[in-house]
């Protein structure tokens, strides 16, 4: 027989952490099983930077109010209407207190970083990052006592009626083993780097997607859940792609690989053809339909092909651009049909209207005869060498999840409550956040869920 | 390309560093870094000189090793820092003295202490060396006051020249316009920045060590010590002043400002020193340039030295031990003088060299 807690977290990001914290804080004794090994512990949360919280009045490091009513509009906004009002409109309020409660746990601010200004207001950012927050969170934890194991792979939950008994547990020296414990507080994440799953919904093109995040968000904990009778939530075949560079490693390559510079140019497939207006809002708004639209481009390739005039107008960027002296020259490096991409550039720079350039409003640069048009911020690609970075689809999230409560706790397929299991961060993030994202916002929800799924763990756990 | 291979790697890493910037909170580093889209050798040296090698910025980071991404900036930075003191030496002739620098410094060392035993024996009789002498100008019935005076001012002076020129090659490779002066206000926004050790502190919790608990453990010993040397300066700056303007010639009673100041500063000079090196020998092994260590042993041992033998020559100075603690202090302290250009002592100038500049920066940003 193996060892018995008051509550046990699966999973090891922000959610989980939280969770554990406020468990033990609520006096409950507390595992944390991370399926990863030590340095790629906290999922997504490693690759995060900011947390989205409402709050009626500048703090040190926002510059201004943000009040539940502007974050629900928000929220409603880019889900399109895509969520669970009472829900979300619980998760706005407790946020308010996440922004002191989550400094408590040893997390630390700062100011908006260079090139997010945009965010000042709105998103707390964490000092050094999401992993400075995750090692705050860990280190708090495990001075409060909490036992953490990593390279712990789950391999079933033992659930009866809804109610959670054990979990099967196999660690990699000391062999296989069960937990038991009085309340589960599943935190693992989603299945954006199970491509095996992902291709059920994409297909072989799935092998074509990066996944931004470490190889081990499987989504294991999810799937063994909606198996034994947890009801979902959330679209299955949606997840988050962005554009990012096609250098990029497989798994991990983080916020780094990404690309903002879809504006300034034109964006080509292989075979050197436009496929979508590149100036069609402004950045931030549509920085997340570009990783879908690739996936729809033969092989999951594209090209974000532009001059050198507009080098230095965004962020620099991990792989340099790949550049020639000619138009020719730039499709041979690419692999492109040198004639197509040259055709492709004299007709979108014929087509270019004069106008007055201004990236931070929605300018009146412009095509006109082409199809797909460029609507805003259209300048000839004519002065050498032409630059180009190769995107494909980088997958961040996935939207599936369980369904949970109020407080956090995991709704049965026959619309029960769980006794005892609760849910909180990506696994359940589809109840708020049906489709879309607003920046921060997944760490909103691992911190408000995290801290009641832990708080109502321990309650549970300890009557 | 760059001159060498790790100016190469740390251009890497900026380029890796300045499409993140999630560290941007931590010290001046990655600010000064984003003000920049490439990186001349002059731009690398000065980031390598203003890092404190605290490690925040690695224990942060989601692309530190075993991550592909192979992100180390502090180790990488102190590499590219103990290269830079090379480059800049003045003569460039002794540049080849950081090579193997705790030696030169150890074999240095040894040889002043050694000259100053000799020098005393051979110039003054057994009974002197070994006498007991006390009250005003006791000193100097070992070496004369004059003699003494001109070896040190001439140590000193030489190793002030020496470092004056090593800052202008370093300055002029790091500003932009080259030649350009450092504003009153720069300097004073550095001088506070080093006085507080302001980024050894890693973005505000402490310094990493050997785990993931940061500590203030290696910013209080560096006070200790610089603060030390300091006071000891002034300790000697004052009895120079005593002795010229006053005729009061030294030793001084116990009470007496110099001995104050000295006995402070020795302390620290003692306590500081040894504090270093227990952290630095525990320092987690990937945050360090491991071929610096004897540079850093070098210099550490070097002011413990000057330290040590200046407090027992207090405690013992009216004994028949005052003589040959005497040569060993002057042998320790003309070391510490010559060696000053060509070791780590060096690392404070161009740190607050970098300071000066980053203010600049930060001065120019702001303006514009």
């Amino acid at each position: 027989m193996g060892s018995k807690y008051d509550v046990l977290v699966i999973g090891g990001g922000n959610a989980a952490l939280c969770a554990a914290i406020s468990a033990r804080r609520g006096g409950a004794s507390v595992l944390v099983l991370e399926g990863a090994p030590k340095f790629y512990r906290g999922g997504n949360t490693r690759h995060t930077r900011n947390m989205r919280c409402a709050h009626d009045a500048a703090t040190e490091i926002l510059t201004g109010p943000y009040t539940e009513e502007e974050f629900w509009e928000d929220l409603l906004r880019v889900t399109g209407g895509k969520t669970d009002e009472v829900l979300a409109r619980h998760m706005i309020r407790e946020s308010k207190d996440i922004l002191n409660w989550i400094v408590e746990q040893g997390v630390r601010w700062q100011p908006s970083l260079g090139g997010t200004l945009s965010l000042g207001r709105t998103n707390s950012f964490f000092l050094g990052g999401g992993r400075a927050m995750l090692n705050a969170l860990y280190l708090t934890a495990e001075q409060l006592g909490v036992e953490v194991e990593y390279d712990a792979e789950v391999t079933d939950l033992v659930i009866e009626d809804g109610m959670f008994l054990a979990a099967r547990l196999k660690r990699p020296i000391k062999g296989e083993t069960e937990i038991r414990a009085g309340a589960l507080v599943a935190a693992a994440g989603g299945f954006e780097a199970n491509i095996e799953w992902l291709k059920q919904y994409w297909g072989e093109a799935a092998d074509n997607f990066l996944i931004r995040g470490t190889p081990y968000n499987r989504g294991s904990i999810l799937k063994m859940l909606l198996d034994k009778g947890v009801q979902e939530v959330g679209d299955p075949t949606q997840c988050h792609a962005v554009a990012i560079d096609a250098r990029a490693p497989k798994f991990d390559g983080g916020i780094i690989t990404r690309h903002d510079s879809v504006v300034f140019g034109i964006v080509v497939n292989k075979h050197a053809q436009r496929f979508y207006d590149e100036g069609e809002d402004i950045w931030p708004k549509r920085y997340a339909i570009w990783g879908r639209l690739v996936a729809a481009q033969p092989d999951q390739i594209a090209y974000i092909i532009f001059d050198s005039t507009v080098v230095t107008s965004f962020m620099p960027t991990l792989f340099p651009p790949i550049a020639g002296q000619t138009v020719a020259e730039l499709a041979g490096k690419l692999n492109l049909d040198p004639a197509a991409l040259d055709k492709t550039i004299t007709e979108f720079n014929a087509a270019v209207r004069p106008g007055t350039f201004d990236h931070t409003i929605l300018d009146d640069c412009r095509t006109e005869g082409i199809t797909p048009p460029k609507t805003h911020w259209a300048r000839r690609i004519e002065t050498p060498p032409y630059l180009a970075y190769p995107v494909r689809p980088g997958i961040t999230f996935t939207y599936l999840g369980t369904r949970v409560t109020k407080e956090a706790r995991m709704l049965m397929a026959d619309g029960k409550p769980s006794a005892n299991m609760f849910a909180a961060g990506e696994i359940m993030a589809g109840n708020v956040l049906g489709k879309g994202y607003a920046a921060g916002m997944g760490m909103t929800i691992g911190s408000v869920f995290g801290r009641i799924a832990g708080r109502e763990a321990a309650k549970h756990a300890r009557n | 390309m760059h001159g060498t291979r790790i100016l190469d790697e740390a251009d890497r890493l900026m380029t890796v560093c300045n499409s993140c910037r999630y560290c941007e909170g931590l010290c001046a580093v990655f600010p000064a870094m984003e003000m920049r889209r490439a990186f001349s050798d002059g731009d690398l040296n000065y980031l390598a000189n203003l890092c404190h090698s605290c490690g925040a910025c690695y224990v942060d980071c989601q692309f530190s090793p075993p991550h592909e991404f192979n992100v180390n900036v502090p180790r990488t930075l102190a590499v590219a820092r103990a290269e830079s003191y090379a480059a800049y030496a003045w003569p460039q002739a002794l540049s080849g003295a950081f090579a193997r620098n705790g030696l030169v410094i150890s074999i240095i060392a040894a040889l002043s202490m050694a000259a100053f035993i000799v020098g005393f024996v051979a110039l003054n009789d057994r009974s002197v060396l070994f006498g007991v002498h006390t009250g005003p100008g006791a000193f100097y019935r070992l070496m004369p006051h004059n003699a003494m005076a001109a070896l040190f001012s001439a140590a000193f002076l030489y190793a002030i020249l020496a470092l004056v020129m090593s800052v202008r090659a370093f300055w002029r490779d790091i500003g932009t316009p080259i030649g350009g002066r450092a504003d009153g206000g720069s300097i004073v926004q550095a001088i506070r920045d080093a006085d507080e050790l302001r980024y050894l502190h890693g973005g505000g919790v402490g310094c990493y060590n050997e785990d993931d608990k940061p500590t203030d453990r290696r910013k209080l010993f560096h006070h200790l010590t610089f603060y030390g040397f300091l006071l000891c300066f002034a300790a000697t700056s004052v009895a120079t002043l005593y002795h010229y303007l006053l005729g009061r010639e030294a030793p001084y009673p116990w009470w007496d400002l110099p001995v104050v100041l000295g006995t402070l500063g020795g302390i620290g000079l003692v306590v500081g020193p040894i504090g270093l090196f227990v952290a630095k020998s525990r320092r987690a092994p990937e945050l360090l340039d491991e071929n610096s260590t004897g540079m850093d042993t070098g210099f550490i041992a070097m002011l413990f030295l000057t330290g040590a033998t200046g407090m027992l020559l207090l405690v013992l100075r009216e004994t028949a031990a005052m003589g040959p603690l005497l040569a060993l202090h002057l042998g320790a302290v003309f070391a510490l003088f010559i060696t000053m250009p060509y070791g780590k002592f060096v690392h404070g100038i161009y740190r607050f060299v970098a300071l000066v500049r980053y203010a600049q920066e930060r001065r120019n940003e702001a303006g514009s």
